[in-house]
């Protein structure tokens, strides 16, 4: 860790005036010279690590009573980016009309972690590969672009199938992520300019040729909320991991159906663990709508959702494991009694 | 009772609570790197980025502007240090391999730099700033790597001086009616205690004081000195409290010397607190392992022949090994076995002790291939076991004190419910579950080694009991609490112990699980001459040759006369015949057949273990068995173990408690060993990839949610006069095998490398 300077943000104007001013327009976001201070879940340990070096932090904690709202209201859901993750999982309407939100949320992390981390750091948490992790290997694109890819042919069992590049196969390894990718959340982001808002599935980047880009945030903007149109009783978030807890996901899916009369009207499937950012499965999911459910059909959608996986020495087990993941979530969810 | 506390059975002592829970629970039990220190300078570590090669250079410039940075310690200016012997060639050290010595790199993250700085935080920024070249050599990392050397480990480590072997095994083999062949994998493992691999040193004088988390002060003590070239008298080691051991405090690592140094040369107090992904490297680890196992018997299931092969990673300059053959060859009836242990040596730092160190990896092939015979025999796994139990181990065929292997069997099947089990595999399930029952026998040495006590009784019936021993969780405190009440016949409370310090009476080393045997045998010896002295004061001259012959010295069933204890023993009247307020003695105990210089090397800090196999007429085992449920998912191949039921027998159980929650963790331990823990080699550069704990699993409270210990009632008047077997290491060993055992009654498949993880099953 090196040293920083810190300063509270008690108003959006502020935060966003502090983040703004110190960061350089030309630097990705994970660069920027001033960094936001939520849960610290993320950045603190990334600082220890020697990951992230920012020269100064803006703590936007103070924000939380405009920014940590849990609003399910009639036919939209509002959540705040600085709701703590435990508020939001145990939160009963959540429960009832959202279960894929509650159950993404309470299946990561610790109770510790989930009391401290917000929503919105949450989706904004970086991979957890060892070699981006561990400064003392030069060749990382996201950290340092253009050195190479340590992980590409060392020791990548974590590491993604889906949505690779030759420059990065980092995994994103967040849940609640695969869970607003899913609902067509939208993430409200506030900046100099005032608010923007655009689709969830755009605010994240894939490697390509730079993994360092991570997000669509320009340096001074700050997720402020998540929005989400819609009920969402039928969905389910199923998790597959070394350990039954405190553990990320080796491949996990968030399903959403609306099913009437045995017909498929509705379907959102996205997959968690086994992709370099939150990915929703669109083609996959095309083949449920207007369907009647059977084991077959749940097969050929988990086909297709890794129709193009590619797997590396030591994860190619992810694509057979995320196909059986993708199938028997499916299942649950047809099945699951609302 | 709760279930903490069982109700002792015969020969148990009294489940107490622990003599430290309060300090512990309320946070004032103060560890190594809490002592305080008077002005101390904070050290962090800089470690190499290779494996092999050489410092080219070092940028030291943007590391040496950063605020409070006193000093850059790397080879070209380090303190000179002797040379450090590896503790089995009469020596204290875990490594020959010594930093800051040279420009030379010989294992990932070895220690090149050292930042000394007016706090924690400028020491850590400086590390980070320092830019280090180097001319990388491409390292050999493990088996299967070109470059490294192969041998025999007979020869080469003074500690493995046989391969077992008796009767003829290749024709008994080739002539047996049922034949089992299989290679077994066990992975690198680090220990991870809590407590980081920290050393504190102050200098008053020519005097140095070291806190540091160890399991052995006194070989610390002498290590230290021996390299620094000064009188051991001169070096005090102190740790009331140490966060966990496992092994990995059981021998000196470099570090203490060099910050020693360093604080010398600074002439202040220096703190250094590595992080968790340092203690990968600069302490030692459970190198991996390969096994080949042979079986030969007869249709019956008698044993007709047994061969086991193993071979053992380790470092470029020691050899150090493991050679579980010892445990393995004899756990069971078989005339014809044969043995081999091999050590490869790669470009990695020396491996060393971890929680039962022969036993993990051997048994788990051994008892795995136990099961694959029973399989193939179309006979339970506990009965083959009863058919091959054996009252003298078939090597040189000397008795085992005592053996309660079945006993535990049996025990631990009817609690776990052995008899619903449907034998065939893939036959039982729950749901998207499907469900495996297995079993494996479990075993650990009996050891002791020389231990040396103090004791001062007062004639109110204060009690100071002086031992160097060491708290590493075990209940090591309690334990001796309770011997000295017993033997004084004083209440619990009255009882101060201190432990932990090498001005001391020497103990051993707390490692080889004799820590209880040898400390408390001293303790109750010495406080035995204090009883005497009492008793002549009080008794009439003709009783007293029976009375001190009943409570004096070492009688053949201690451990049943301190229950029936002589209470009527008067202290006041004893000591008012005396006319003295205090009694002190001082007494050093060695196990039966210890050599002369036992005590000599005691006082060196050198170990002496007496025990196991390597007894003269007898052989010393404390066994068990386990049974745990798998649960193998249908769909995900998610491995869970929602239980774990192990039976113990260890001689005298000195305290339920402190022994069950020892039991309890091991079988956790070999359920993590089993499913979770390995330490991830890149085997392009030699270097760990997964040193974190968010990355090096080891289970949650989640994972265990069902774990029964029983401890059988044994007695064995052969070992020690306390009459106690060593059970720390004794639980996690036949677990990883009573795992496997139960994926393959789950799913049909039998997989014999470790951990198992969920792409491993194909149902």
């Amino acid at each position: 860790m090196r040293s920083f300077s810190y300063q509270r943000a008690t108003d959006p104007d502020m935060a966003v005036q502090a983040l703004g001013a110190a960061a350089a327009s030309n630097n990705p976001l994970t660069k920027a010279t001033a960094q936001p201070l939520a849960g610290g879940t993320t950045l603190i340990d990334l600082m220890k690590l020697d990951v992230m070096r920012p020269a100064a932090i803006v703590d936007i904690n103070p924000l939380a009573h405009a920014w940590s709202a849990i609003e399910p209201g009639g036919d939209a859901l509002r959540l705040g980016a600085l709701a703590k993750m435990s508020d939001v999982a145990a939160h009963a309407e959540i429960q009832r009309s959202y279960p894929v939100i509650a159950d993404s949320l309470k299946l990561a992390a610790s109770a510790q972690l989930r009391n401290m981390a917000t929503l919105g750091g949450n989706v904004m948490q970086r991979t957890r590969c060892n070699y981006f992790r561990d400064v003392s290997y030069e060749n990382c694109n996201k950290r340092n672009p253009g050195s190479g890819c340590a992980a590409m042919d060392g020791v990548n069992r974590m590491h993604a199938v889906l949505g690779t590049s030759d420059q990065c196969i980092a995994t994103y390894p967040g849940d609640f992520a695969q869970a607003l990718i899913a609902l067509d959340a939208t993430v409200e982001i506030t900046g100099k300019a005032g608010t923007r808002s655009m689709p969830f599935a755009q605010l994240h980047k894939a490697p390509g040729s730079t993994p360092d880009i991570e997000t669509a945030l320009q340096p001074g903007e700050l997720i402020s909320g998540f929005s989400i149109r819609g009920r969402w009783p039928r969905s389910v978030y199923l998790k597959a991991r070394d350990r039954q807890s405190y553990e990320f996901a080796l491949s996990s899916a968030a399903i959403a159906l609306d099913v009437q009369d045995g017909t498929i009207r509705d379907a959102r499937v996205a997959l968690g663990g086994v992709a370099t950012v939150p990915w929703r499965a669109r083609e996959a999911e095309a083949l449920l709508r207007e369907q009647k459910f059977d084991e077959a059909l749940a097969q050929r959608v988990a086909d297709a959702a890794f129709a193009d996986a590619r797997g590396r020495r030591h994860n190619s087990f992810k694509i057979a494991l995320g196909k059986r993941v993708v199938a028997r979530a499916l299942q649950q969810a047809v099945t699951m009694e609302i | 009772m709760t279930a903490a506390a069982s109700e002792p059975k015969a020969n148990m002592g009294q489940p107490v609570p622990r003599y430290d829970a309060t300090a512990k629970v309320t946070g004032r039990a103060t560890y190594a790197s809490d002592m305080p220190l008077d002005n101390p300078a904070y050290a962090f570590l800089v470690t190499s980025a290779i494996a092999k090669g050489r410092i080219d250079r070092f940028d030291l410039d943007d590391a040496g502007r950063v605020r409070g940075v006193i000093d850059i310690v790397t080879h070209e200016n380090a303190p000179k240090l002797k040379e450090s012997k590896l503790f089995s060639n009469g020596g204290y050290a875990g490594t020959t391999i010594q930093p800051l010595k040279s420009a030379e790199i010989a294992h990932d993250g070895q220690i090149i730099a050292v930042v000394i700085a007016e706090s924690y935080e400028a020491a850590r920024e400086a590390a980070n700033r320092i830019k280090v070249s180097y001319t990388a050599a491409t390292p050999s990392a493990s088996f299967d790597s070109p470059g490294t050397t192969t041998a025999t480990a007979k020869g080469q480590n003074s500690q493995f001086k046989e391969d077992p072997k008796v009767g003829d095994f290749a024709k008994a083999f080739d002539a047996a009616e049922v034949k089992l062949t299989a290679s077994y994998d066990t992975p690198t493992q680090h220990h991870n205690p809590m407590e980081l691999f920290t050393t504190s040193c102050a200098w008053m004088g020519d005097n140095l004081v070291i806190y540091e988390g160890s399991q052995f002060v006194y070989g610390l003590k002498n290590g230290v000195a021996e390299q620094l070239g000064i009188d051991a008298d001169k070096v005090r080691v102190v740790n009331p409290y140490v966060g966990g051991g496992f092994g990995s405090r059981g021998s000196m690592t470099p570090r203490t010397a060099i910050i020693a140094g360093i604080a010398k040369r600074l002439n202040r107090p220096i703190k250094l607190v590595p992080t968790r992904d340092q203690g990968f490297t600069i302490a030692t680890y459970r190198a991996e392992t390969r096994h080949e196992i042979k079986l030969g018997a007869s249709r019956d299931g008698r044993l007709v022949a047994l061969r086991h092969e193993g071979a053992e990673v380790s470092s470029r300059p020691d050899a150090y090994c493991v050679g579980g053959t010892k445990t393995t060859t004899r756990l069971y009836a078989c005339p014809n076995v044969d043995s081999l242990v091999s050590i490869v040596r790669a470009d990695r730092n020396t491996p060393g002790f971890m929680r039962s160190p022969p036993e993990v990896p051997y048994l788990f092939a051994l008892e795995s291939a136990l099961d694959e015979l029973a399989v193939k025999l179309d006979m339970d796994p506990i009965e083959l076991r009863r058919i091959n139990d054996t009252t003298n181990e078939p090597i040189s065929g000397k008795p085992y004190t005592s053996r309660s292997l079945m006993a535990c069997f049996d025990e631990a099947a009817k609690a776990f419910g052995w008899g619903q089990r449907s034998p065939q595999p893939k036959s039982m399930s729950d749901g998207d579950w499907l469900i495996g029952y297995g079993c494996a026998a479990t075993c650990y040495p009996t050891q002791m080694a020389p231990s040396a006590a103090r004791v001062r009784l007062q004639r109110d019936g204060r009690t100071r009991v002086e031992i160097a021993g060491h708290e590493i969780g075990t209940g090591a405190y309690t334990v001796i609490a309770q011997t000295a009440a017993e033997r004084l016949g004083v209440p619990l409370e009255k009882v101060a112990v201190f432990i932990g310090d090498s001005e001391l009476p020497p103990a051993p080393v707390a490692g080889g699980s004799n820590s209880t045997a040898s400390t408390c045998s001293a303790v109750m010896m010495v406080c035995d001459q204090i009883r005497q002295r009492l008793l002549k004061a009080v008794m009439p001259s003709d009783s007293l040759a029976d009375k001190a012959k009943e409570t004096v010295g070492i009688s053949p069933a201690p451990s049943t006369q301190a229950a029936k204890g002589d209470r009527s023993l008067d202290l006041e009247k004893a000591f008012d015949a005396l006319g003295v307020v205090v009694l002190e003695e001082y007494g050093e105990w060695k196990p039966e057949g210890a050599p002369l210089d036992s005590f000599r090397a005691m006082h060196n800090g050198q170990v002496r273990l007496i025990g196991g196999h390597a007894m003269k007429d007898q052989i010393a085992y404390a066994f068990g068995a386990e049974f745990v449920e798998v649960r193998v998912n249908r769909f995900t191949h998610e491995i869970r173990c929602p239980r774990l039921v192990g039976a113990f027998a260890a001689g005298r159980i000195m305290n339920p408690r402190t022994a069950r929650s020892q039991l309890m963790g091991g079988l956790i331990w070999g359920m993590s060993s089993a499913l979770l823990e390995a330490t991830e080699l890149d085997e392009r550069n030699a270097r760990y990839v997964n040193d974190n704990l968010a990355d090096y699993l080891v289970p949650v409270n989640a994972d265990v949610p069902g774990v029964e210990v029983i401890m059988l009632s044994e007695q064995d008047d052969h070992i020690n006069p306390v009459g106690a077997k060593g059970l720390g290491e004794l639980a996690n060993v036949g677990t990883n095998a009573a795992i496997c055992n139960a994926i393959y009654h789950a799913t049909g498949q039998r997989i014999r490398k470790l951990p198992v993880r969920l792409e491993n099953i194909e149902v």
